[in-house]
């Protein structure tokens, strides 16, 4: 019987094996993320900014232009670009210390200048790369091994909820929350990352997704009980959402 | 008619880089070099570039690794503290080999120092500033006149070497006014295309641009390293720069760059007409540093004279290239203090003994 | 009801089981051998496969490819 293939690897996307634990999400994320670039037809006009973290080899996964940057000047660093190239498309992609702790002002200052730029947030709750430690979005009484007893907001405040607080700035185009937990969720992620990226190439200002995700290994779970973890945890303290719209 | 205009020296600077074709510049204010933001907020619209004042020196450095990353002339400026704050970037766009030119109006230091000039970050600009082995090509410009050349051959130097540029210059030379003509400076060098290598050409190219800095493994980084030493030792062998007065027949030579080297030339006119016979070195690159210069004093000099407006930094290049060959003194003043006419000769009649 | 198969990149898949939790019909496992790797990857072990795609949406890995049979 004849049959027609209806799902593969985006063209954007290379060829490898990735380097990412057994059941991560950046994988599904990437792979919403080159869909997205493949759908608009921007491969060969798209220029990302990969942070330090678990994706410091995003350049490795997508076939685009890339930069990698210091940890944190992402947002920095594509502005650079898009100041002196608005004719790309630039993207950032970074995790919850890249963006929330060392980077927290040059994400604030990219959204509220309103730069003309994409921003995909990864927000596990937790420092994969280096470990397992303290995320500036760590829940109250999530253990990590800098917070080995539970996040006490009494010593290190509460998890910061980076999209409402973009949200509050005037300038920003879109911002929104999405998960990867279910396929019904990646479906809506996918629409608000293509969302993001069509908000950036109508010149409508900055854009941001933040991506609930897992990090099985350092949350000690495996994959399908990490994702189950999100749901009950994370969701309700981050609600999905979208907190800005274009014009 | 003459294209001389009397210009305030952070203006001068600015107006330098516009005529080489830099458009774009990214900085944060820092005194004592806030005149060049201010300029160059005004001056870029008009040749259809872009000023984008950054949240800090640390977002600037790394608008300046995005900026340059397009092959596009960019460049920045700040003082001391603004430099430290910027060193990781720099380190990040030695390693990833992007051209641009950093000005550093120098301050007193250390930590939130003074605003009056120094020479005190003659260490971070030749020997550190940012983590790993890598170089920057440091000119100092005695005057406002060389400032001009020197900033328009840096974006060449850059997109030659693909390498960070950093012009050393101090509070004196950013605010005081001086006459300058804006020369065209262009140098003969082959300097390779930016599409080979630069972000937004991946059709062009047929292959997509990568500006990154990690190697996991060590032997690729051991490799990238070998790679770029081979860059400093070609700046070694074609970029030194110096300038020598009066010292075939010295007894005593006086090495100074920058705003000092402008008061010890001064000295050594009085020291002449008092029949001691001084002469300078003015050392104009200091990474590459002209050691030669000084390992081949002639015979008749019996002493070497290092002035800075530091607690002594150059004076160890100096005994470096004097190679104990003569006895080596320093003068020098810190804090913000310029050494006088005055002092500068009685340190050298001391020296003299 | 549309059929389809879909087929595991054994070598890219990595044993997670996201893809095994997400379909509906409950037509995949993970398999009893290993990959190159280590790695049990997952497979289609019987009928029941209606091209939905929420195993490859999941899929970190893009190991998934997704076949609809035409009738």
């Amino acid at each position: 019987m004849p049959e027609v293939k209806i799902f593969e690897r985006p063209k954007s996307m290379t060829d490898v094996s990735t380097h990412y634990c057994p059941g991560c999400t950046h994988g599904i994320v990437h792979r919403l993320v080159a869909e997205v670039i493949d759908e608009l037809g921007i491969q060969e006009k798209t220029v990302g900014v990969a942070p330090v973290g678990c994706a410091v080899l995003l350049y490795n996964y997508i076939n685009t232009d890339m930069y990698e940057a210091a940890h944190g000047r992402a947002p920095a660093v594509a502005t650079g670009c898009k100041r002196v190239r608005p004719d790309l498309t630039v993207f950032t992609y970074q995790g919850d210390g890249d963006l929330a702790s060392i980077g927290a002002a040059e994400i604030v200052h990219a959204a509220n200048r309103g730069e003309n730029i994409t921003v995909i947030f990864i927000n596990n709750a937790i420092y994969g790369m280096t470990g397992g430690q303290m995320a500036p979005t760590t829940l109250i009484n999530q253990k990590t091994t800098t917070c080995p007893f539970g996040r006490d907001p009494k010593v290190n405040g509460y998890p910061i909820r980076v999209a409402e607080m973009l949200a509050t700035l005037q300038a920003p185009g879109y911002i929104a929350r999405v998960t990867v937990a279910r396929p019904k969720y990646v479906i809506k992620a996918k629409e608000a990352i293509k969302k993001a990226f069509q908000t950036q190439i109508d010149g409508k200002g900055f854009s941001l997704v933040e991506v609930l995700s897992t990090c099985p290994t350092n949350w000690g779970m495996r994959p399908v009980e990490a994702l189950k973890w999100l749901e009950e945890n994370m969701i309700p303290y981050y609600p999905l959402g979208e907190f800005k719209l274009p014009n | 008619m003459s294209n001389r205009v009397l210009m305030k020296g952070n203006e001068a600077f600015a107006e330098a880089a516009v005529q080489a074709g830099c458009k774009y510049f990214f900085g944060y204010p820092i005194t004592p070099q806030n005149e060049i933001p201010e300029y160059m907020s005004r001056r870029l619209p008009e040749v259809g570039g872009v000023y984008l004042q950054a949240e800090s020196e640390v977002a600037g450095i790394n608008m300046i690794f995005g900026a340059a990353g397009t092959g596009h002339r960019v460049l920045i400026s700040s003082s001391s503290p603004g430099i430290s704050l910027m060193s990781e970037g720099i380190s990040y766009i030695a390693a990833a080999e992007l051209p641009c030119v950093i000005i550093n109006v120098m301050r007193g230091g250390p930590g939130l120092g003074g605003i009056l000039p120094a020479q005190s970050d003659y260490f971070q600009a030749t020997k550190g500033g940012g983590h790993g082995d890598y170089r920057l090509l440091v000119l100092a410009p005695g005057n406002l006149q060389e400032a001009t050349e020197f900033i328009m051959m840096a974006f060449d130097l850059a997109e030659f070497y693909r390498n960070p540029v950093m012009i050393l210059t101090d509070g004196f030379m950013g605010q005081m006014m001086e006459a300058v003509e804006f020369k065209k400076v262009k140098l003969d060098y082959d300097i390779p295309d930016v599409k080979e290598w630069a972000i937004g050409y991946m059709a062009e190219r047929g292959k997509r641009a990568l500006i990154k800095s990690l190697s996991l493994d060590p032997e690729v980084l051991e490799q990238h390293n070998q790679e770029l030493q081979k860059k400093y030792r070609l700046m070694v062998e074609k970029e030194v720069r110096f300038e020598s007065v009066g010292v075939e027949d010295a007894e005593i030579v006086i090495a100074a760059y920058g705003t000092t080297s402008r008061i010890a030339k001064s000295a050594i006119k009085r020291l002449r007409e008092q029949g001691i016979k001084a002469g300078i070195i003015r050392p104009q690159s200091l990474y590459p540093f002209p050691y030669k210069a000084f390992s081949d004093l002639p015979n008749s000099v019996k002493r070497v004279l290092v002035v800075e407006m530091s607690c002594g930094q150059m004076v160890e290049d100096v005994e470096l290239g004097v190679s104990g060959k003569v006895p080596v003194s320093f003068y020098g003043r810190c804090g913000g203090m310029a050494p006088s006419v005055d002092e500068i000769e009685e340190a050298a009649k001391n020296a003299l003994g | 009801m549309p059929k389809g198969r879909i087929e595991v990149l054994e070598e890219k898949c990595k044993s997670c089981g996201l893809c095994v939790e997400a379909c509906p019909n409950k037509v995949l496992k993970i398999s009893e051998h290993i990959n190159s790797k280590g790695y049990r990857p997952a497979e289609q072990y019987k009928d029941g496969c209606v091209a939905c795609k929420m195993c490859a949406m999941m899929c970190p890995d893009v190991a998934i490819e997704v076949y609809r049979i035409e009738s």
